[in-house]
């Protein structure tokens, strides 16, 4: 898949340039010379049979594979308006993970409080002052559409609550810190139907203050929240476009052999 | 011809393959049994010696050629002074060095040689400990025979202990929890001491607990570095009554411990002095007991808030 690089660079909407990914673990060639965009304060969705190096994409972003020995990136991951490489060696991981956050499979709350939980990100970065961690920490619950369950009982364990409102917690969490750009690996996948509904209508609100690109294996889901879609197999990028050109008159046959159910 | 068996067959079939259910459960309460019934006779036959034994004076007396005047006091009194040089010492080195192991140290050959080393360190012979603690503290660093050089001696001795324990502990944190504070841009200092230790910390303390409760019956190394069998004296005492108020003259001073003074009576022929090690070794027994109840409860409380 090719990608104007010059006609991007002109214009201010995207949020992140990815070009000529590749990702190795060890020997095996994960991602291959992946060329895509990320568009400011929309929806990307992944999508993509299992194993096609969807999820391994995704934390190309915040660098997760860092904390693995062995892991080599090669390629550009472009975060504007900065135009910062988040891939260069000389960028810390941890700078990169500071600006990006992330939303994991199943819900992973600390063994803390609620508000410990949200508030873990903020005094990372060495916020002390209580009353800018209470506004912080209510200002992410709301947006996570948990304030209202959750204001009597801050201090409880997060472990109390249901799986759905776990996972609104770890949103919570990630959103406490003002990220550029917000990832999800398959935030649903662990939760029932009732709870999915609630996390994809969160994303949807979302997308008015954040970037986001998210990792589903639910195709249905990738077509009701995002607005661009990426279908990935074996490690290569076969098709990005808006969700309903993929979803309505994708152009590779391997993207609607996938999309109809006839494959995968 | 019916592949099908019969319902009678099947029934019959059932029989045969539960009564291998019924052989083995057997077995296993019998082998259960003989472990539990040896504890016990040992333990009632310690009861029924040495609980006449027990009274205020036995824990307040010096050894003494008299044997119904002697007590543990000075045993005691070297065990825990002991066991507190032995905490003091293995906990931070031995915290210390699973995380870094766990956390930090490149995956290469030679930490897993280290690895290697650290696990078959738990199944050294503990009198070797006591030689190396006899030529290293005794003499290179010149402690001499002294409560601090036995209290190091020990701590060699479960440091293997702790780590394997600090190292099971971490790693039984599933790694999404690790995951999830690296991905708010937590440092790895800040997820060892935010996150990973305060989440490990019931395993951690079991194992120090664990390995306290096995320095605290041995008799070999303690021996081999030369502690006295017959002592009528106490360490300085650690609290001192003009500044600084605080004295660490009881670390060089001369000791014996609970085993050592079982020993000692056990090998005495008067029968009344075997009675006297009896009751020592009730002592020591409800000791051990009791570190081992405690782990346990720290372990239930501690969990009680952490599910995965």
């Amino acid at each position: 898949m090719q990608i104007d690089h010059k006609e991007i660079a002109e214009s201010a909407q995207y949020k992140s340039e990815v070009k000529k990914l590749s990702f190795h673990y060890g020997t095996f060639n994960a991602l291959k010379n992946i060329d895509m965009v990320l568009h400011d304060k929309k929806i990307t969705a992944l999508i993509g049979p299992s194993g096609c190096g969807k999820s391994t994409f995704l934390r190309c972003f915040n660098r997760m594979h860092d904390l693995y020995p062995g892991n080599r990136y090669d390629g550009e991951i472009i975060l504007h308006p900065d135009d910062v490489n988040i891939l260069a060696s000389n960028v810390d991981p941890i700078e990169v993970r500071m600006r990006i956050s992330m939303v994991f499979q199943k819900p992973n709350p600390f063994p803390k409080s609620i508000y410990e939980n949200v508030a873990y990100g903020l005094r990372v970065r060495g916020i002390k002052q209580r009353a800018i961690l209470d506004e912080k920490v209510e200002v992410a619950l709301r947006n996570s559409a948990l304030w209202d369950e959750v204001k009597d009982r801050l201090h409880e364990l997060a472990f109390n609550l249901s799986g759905g409102q776990q996972q609104r917690l770890c949103i919570a969490r990630a959103l406490a810190t003002d990220p550029e750009i917000l990832l999800f690996d398959e935030p649903t996948s662990a939760l029932d139907p009732i709870a999915t509904a609630s996390i994809e209508e969160l994303i949807t609100d979302l997308k008015t203050k954040v970037t986001i690109l998210i990792v589903t294996h639910n195709m249905q889901q990738a077509a009701r929240v995002s607005d661009y879609t990426a279908y990935m197999y074996l490690g290569e990028l076969i098709e990005f476009n808006v969700t309903d050109t993929i979803f309505i008159k994708p152009k590779n046959k391997q993207t609607e052999d996938y999309i109809t159910g006839r494959f995968g | 011809m019916r592949s099908v068996k019969s319902l009678e067959e099947i029934r019959r079939i059932i029989i045969l393959h539960k009564r291998w259910d019924l052989i083995f459960m057997i077995t296993g309460i019998v082998a259960l049994m003989i472990a539990i019934m040896t504890f016990m006779a040992l333990f009632a036959h310690m009861l029924i010696d040495g609980l006449p034994r027990l009274s205020w004076e036995f824990f307040t007396s010096f050894p003494s050629r008299r044997p119904e005047s002697a007590g543990i006091l000075s045993a005691w009194v070297g065990t825990t002074l002991v066991m507190l040089v032995t905490a003091v010492a293995a906990v931070p080195l031995g915290i210390g060095s699973g995380v870094y192991l766990e956390e930090y140290a490149p995956r290469n050959l030679l930490t897993e040689i280290i690895e290697i080393n650290v696990t078959n360190l738990a199944g050294v012979p503990s009198i070797i400990y006591g030689l190396l603690a006899l030529g290293l503290f005794v003499y290179q660093l010149g402690f001499g025979q002294s409560v601090l050089a036995a209290g190091l001696a020990l701590a060699l001795l479960i440091l293997p202990v702790v780590i394997v324990a600090t190292r099971e502990a971490i790693r039984s944190i599933p790694i999404t929890i690790r995951e999830a504070a690296y991905a708010l841009g937590a440092t790895k200092w800040q997820t060892v001491s935010d996150h990973l230790l305060p989440y490990s910390s019931a395993g951690i303390l079991t194992g120090i607990i664990i390995g306290l409760a096995r320095a605290i019956g041995e008799t070999a190394p303690i021996i081999t570095i030369g502690a006295l069998t017959f002592i009528a004296f106490l360490p300085p005492s650690p609290v001192k009554d003009e500044f600084p108020f605080i004295s660490f003259e009881w670390l060089t001073a001369p000791f014996t411990v609970m085993p050592i003074q079982m020993f000692n009576w056990v090998s005495r022929p008067e029968e009344a002095f075997q009675l006297n090690a009896a009751a020592a070794g009730l002592v020591l027994v409800v000791m051990t007991l009791a570190m081992n109840g405690l782990a346990i409860y720290l372990r239930y409380r501690m969990r009680k808030n952490i599910k995965w």
